[in-house]
């Protein structure tokens, strides 16, 4: 059957918007529970109460983040059998395993200890309460480990091969699925990310509190935390991104043409364009300012290995198309005899290229009437869009250098114990707040955005995977989403700024000097 | 380790364990949530009513989730068919999930009458949404559903959503919904202050009297009014999991298996035995009341489960399509290493979850949160 476009661009916007959105908490999450984590140890090893209350105030504005993050991942996960259901079949028996691993081995530990560490305060121990932020933040992060695999195995399908008889592809070797490099550099380069997030977010609330005058002591001291936690962060973020552009050009060749608006293979090594207008009628970029070299030493690590450009990775595809039609032929004709051996033979040949002749099943049922314009255009749809992942990429890396500048700078004037001097670099923190979401948005972009026309690279074809649900259906839930999720971010950004600006002293929790009250779980100052 | 046909009724069970795990867990959780306004007649009552779950329920909803996921990886073809076919009443429970979330964390975030007011009633919708949408589902299990594969195996799905609304399946959705309230009405008696307890153990005893009477209901219904569905011809347990091998007739009885296999009518025995448990210790010290509505709950799952077997999915529309443990799983290694990791993880799950509520134990009294407020 042909499949509707609409339903398919219907449910791409759909998935893309509520992917985005949940990209908004996740990596709040993941940063500033670590920063939790290392305040409390900080409380439980000197015993000073102020620690203490450092780690319940940043908790407020954490559980806020949190439960918005917890909600709209189920999204997530519902959304692969709502509106992918093809994709949930051909690829469930791969790509379902981490997302249940992430349940069992991730999700369960954050989800059963985040209760506690609001409300168990007054339950338990010093070191055990400790020990519940710590699992807390061991949770979230193998979370986004699992869901990082999940996704690797999206950008770069190994340990796995299609199966004739039931239509689908299936795991090879979990261990190759589970130490993907992919998987592994982009795991560590976003949870450095979430990281980046949570530091900028504690350093731009306490620069405020600073520039107010209140809270003093309170800010300088989370400053100092976000400020070494946040260097590190951003150092990482950005050495282990390149490790991901490396592990990128390594299997996914258009999406680093597309980033780099490559056009056209250049000898090694190749110049990286620093800034210009890609041209995509005319497969040409304007104005641009190039840098010899510097491509090709970051993408291949040598001086002598090419990066192909877009005309030529086209060229190729429609040689994989043309394979991948012998092996659509061939697994037909398995379907009927399984023990065909002539069939058994080219789809062995040839089945890593059976998705490409997939690609054409967007213009016509079947890929083997095909003919060499519809090669041509379906071809031609590998490319993704070019000035958009060029400029996201820009931005995105721009964002990371300002980064470890900020970073290393405040972290400086943290050990001169200047912090609350500069008034300028208080407002520039403050004002830096929106720019590492700004980041890993644009980061997402880059990944996901990037990966199309594929859901599986090479596998599988976005439009392929959709479910057969009419527009109709996803209109309806494509406007639930956009006018339900719009509510709950009016009223989470209000909490927010309300709490914030509550700060320590409005809740109560600062300065610590005052008698401690009979009930010092923090729900007693929230409700004050 | 296993043979594929091993593996795969491992996997029905295993299925069967994460239902029951998400009804019982999350259950009292959304009975709970329902019936907020009606045990809670004061803001301090409602206010024990949340404590009562407020630490624990976020763990709770794991065992939704990991269903999902669990079916995702183990049952891929059931859960893109029930997902995409019965979809705008799938995105129905996905908002009254989210809001369950942000319903407790910002409900006390104001101090506003109108603002808890809002919340309470989101949460008392999304429990009701919730534990009616899955007793219509389950219901729906037994009509079969309108769907059949084109031979890539993409399903078609000829339905709307109110076509899911048959009289039996809301029947279905009415024993969900009342077995849920007894369940949560059992943990409040457990758990919450004396005056709200003591309303839970009247609220208790009636749905349980409800539940009763509309699982008797649904039985005869199922046995007089619903017919069930058979594989005829070889039944290949082992073999490719593609829906389409095999043939299937639409006419025979849902109890058959029960005739085959006498002791699944232990399940529904355990059924009653947990409402008759509910009558008697509902309100006496102790958590016999809660242990007994827990039986009940699994009795009644497991009795549909038992019923329905080997079918997951049975299609009305192309009988041929059903879904059955026998063709729509995942592929063996994949179920053996799933298999690995959940005898590794989750008794790990088990043991942290017991602390968790060994740590929160105990009664939540009236006097304890006029002195602590709320809110997390």
């Amino acid at each position: 059957m042909i499949i509707d476009s609409d339903v398919v661009t219907l449910s791409r916007l759909q998935f893309a918007l509520t992917a985005l959105y949940h990209f908004l908490f996740v990596p709040l999450t993941l940063g500033i529970v670590w920063i939790l984590a290392i305040m409390e140890s900080v409380y439980v090893m000197t015993g000073r109460e102020v620690w203490k209350r450092m780690v319940q105030f940043w908790g407020v504005l954490f559980g806020i983040n949190f439960a918005m993050g917890v909600a709209t991942g189920v999204t997530m996960e519902f959304q692969f059998g709502m509106n992918w259901a093809y994709y949930a079949h051909y690829v469930g028996d791969v790509f379902g395993t981490p997302l249940a691993i992430e349940g069992l081995m991730a999700f369960f530990l954050e989800a059963t200890l985040v209760g506690l560490f609001f409300m168990g305060w007054n339950r338990m121990s010093r070191v055990s309460h400790l020990l519940t932020t710590w699992f807390l933040a061991l949770g979230t992060n193998l979370s986004a480990l699992w869901i990082l695999i999940a996704n690797g195995w999206m950008q770069n399908p190994v340990g796995s091969a299609f199966n004739a008889q039931t239509m689908r592809m299936e795991v090879t070797s979990f261990t190759e699925v589970m130490f993907n490099p992919v998987a592994q550099a982009k795991f560590v380069h976003t949870v450095s990310a979430g990281y980046v997030v949570g530091s900028m977010f504690v350093l731009s609330i306490s620069a405020w509190y600073l520039l107010k005058g209140r809270n003093t002591d309170f800010a300088k001291r989370s400053m100092t935390v976000a400020a070494s936690f946040g260097l590190a962060a951003a150092l990482s973020v950005v050495v282990l991104g390149d490790e991901s552009g490396y592990a990128v050009s390594e299997n996914q060749k258009m999406k680093m043409a597309a980033i780099e608006a490559m056009w056209e293979t250049e000898p090694a090594p190749a110049s990286f364009t620093l800034v210009g207008v890609p041209d995509v009628e005319n497969h040409t970029t304007h104005y641009a300012l190039r840098i010899p070299w510097v491509m090709g030493l970051i993408g291949t690590r040598s001086i002598d290995k090419p990066i192909p450009g877009i005309a030529n990775l086209v060229e190729d595809t429609k040689g994989r198309i043309n394979n991948g039609i012998l092996a659509y032929d061939a697994m037909l004709v398995l379907r009927e005899d399984k023990n065909n051996a002539q069939a058994k033979a080219i789809l062995a040949a040839h089945d890593k290229d059976m998705g490409y002749a997939l690609l054409l099943k967007r213009f016509m049922d079947d890929p083997r009437k095909a003919t060499p314009a519809d090669i041509q255009k379906a071809a031609d749809s590998t490319i993704p869009n070019v000035p958009v992942l060029f400029w996201s990429f820009r931005l995105m890396v721009a964002c990371g250098f300002y980064f470890i500048a900020l970073f290393a700078f405040m972290f400086w004037q943290a050990s001169k114990r200047q912090l609350d001097k500069r008034r300028w670099l208080l407002k520039l923190a403050l004002w830096s707040l929106p720019l590492p979401w700004l980041a890993a948005e644009l980061g997402w972009i880059v990944a996901e955005y990037g990966r199309q026309p594929w859901a599986i690279e090479g596998i599988l074809p976005t439009a392929l995977g959709v479910s057969s649900v009419t527009a109709g259906q996803v209109w309806t839930s494509l406007g639930g989403f956009v006018l339900f999720y719009s509510v709950l971010a009016i009223i989470d950004a209000t909490l927010m700024v309300k709490y914030a600006k509550k700060g320590p002293d409005g809740l109560g929790l600062w300065p610590p000097a005052e008698p401690v009250p009979p009930v010092t779980h923090l729900a007693t100052r929230v409700g004050a | 380790m296993f043979d594929y046909e091993t593996l795969r009724v491992i996997w029905w069970a295993l299925l069967g364990v994460l239902l029951i795990g998400f009804a019982i867990m999350d259950g009292f959780d959304f009975g709970i949530a329902a019936l907020l306004r009606v045990l809670g007649k004061t803001e301090d009552e409602r206010l024990v009513m949340l404590e009562t779950i407020e630490p624990t329920w976020e763990g709770n909803q794991v065992w939704f989730v990991l269903g999902g996921g669990a079916a995702f990886a183990a049952w891929p073809q059931l859960y893109a068919v029930s997902f995409s076919g019965m979809y705008l009443a799938i995105f129905l429970v996905l908002v009254a999930l989210i809001l369950r979330p942000v319903g407790f964390n910002f409900r006390g975030k104001v101090h506003d009458e109108r603002w808890r007011n809002v919340w309470d009633y989101v949460l008392i919708a999304s429990g009701i949404v919730v534990m009616l949408i899955s007793g219509v589902a389950f219901g729906n299990l037994f009509l079969g559903a309108p769907f059949q594969f084109d031979n890539d195996l993409r399903m078609t799905w000829h339905g709307s959503f109110f076509e899911l609304l048959h009289p039996f399946a809301l029947v279905a959705g009415l024993v969900s919904l009342t077995m849920l309230l007894a369940h949560g009405a059992c943990w409040a008696a457990y758990k919450a202050d004396h005056v709200v307890a003591d309303r839970a153990v009247r609220v208790a005893r009636f749905t349980t009297l409800a539940y009763v009477v509309l699982y008797v209901l649904a039985g005869i219904w199922l046995a007089y009014g619903v017919a069930g569905y058979a594989i005829v011809g070889p039944v290949v347990t082992d073999g490719v999991s593609n829906p389409l091998f095999k043939q299937v007739a639409h006419g025979s009885s849902w109890f058959a298996s029960y005739m085959e296999h006498p002791y699944f009518w232990l399940a529904p025995v355990l059924g009653f035995a947990g409402a008759i448990g509910v009558q008697l210790t509902v309100g006496k010290k102790g958590l016999g009341g809660f242990v007994s509505s827990s039986l009940m709950v699994a009795g009644t799952i497991l009795s549909a489960g038992f019923a329905l077997f080997p079918f997951l999915l049975p299609s009305r529309l192309d009988p041929r399509s059903s879904l059955t443990v026998w063709d729509a799983s995942s592929s063996q290694g994949t179920l053996g290493l799933m298999l690995a990791m959940t005898v590794i993880f989750m008794p790990i799950v088990i043991i942290y979850t017991s602390w968790v509520y060994r740590v929160v134990r105990g009664r939540v009294t009236l006097e304890h949160v006029r002195h602590s407020g709320h809110g997390y």
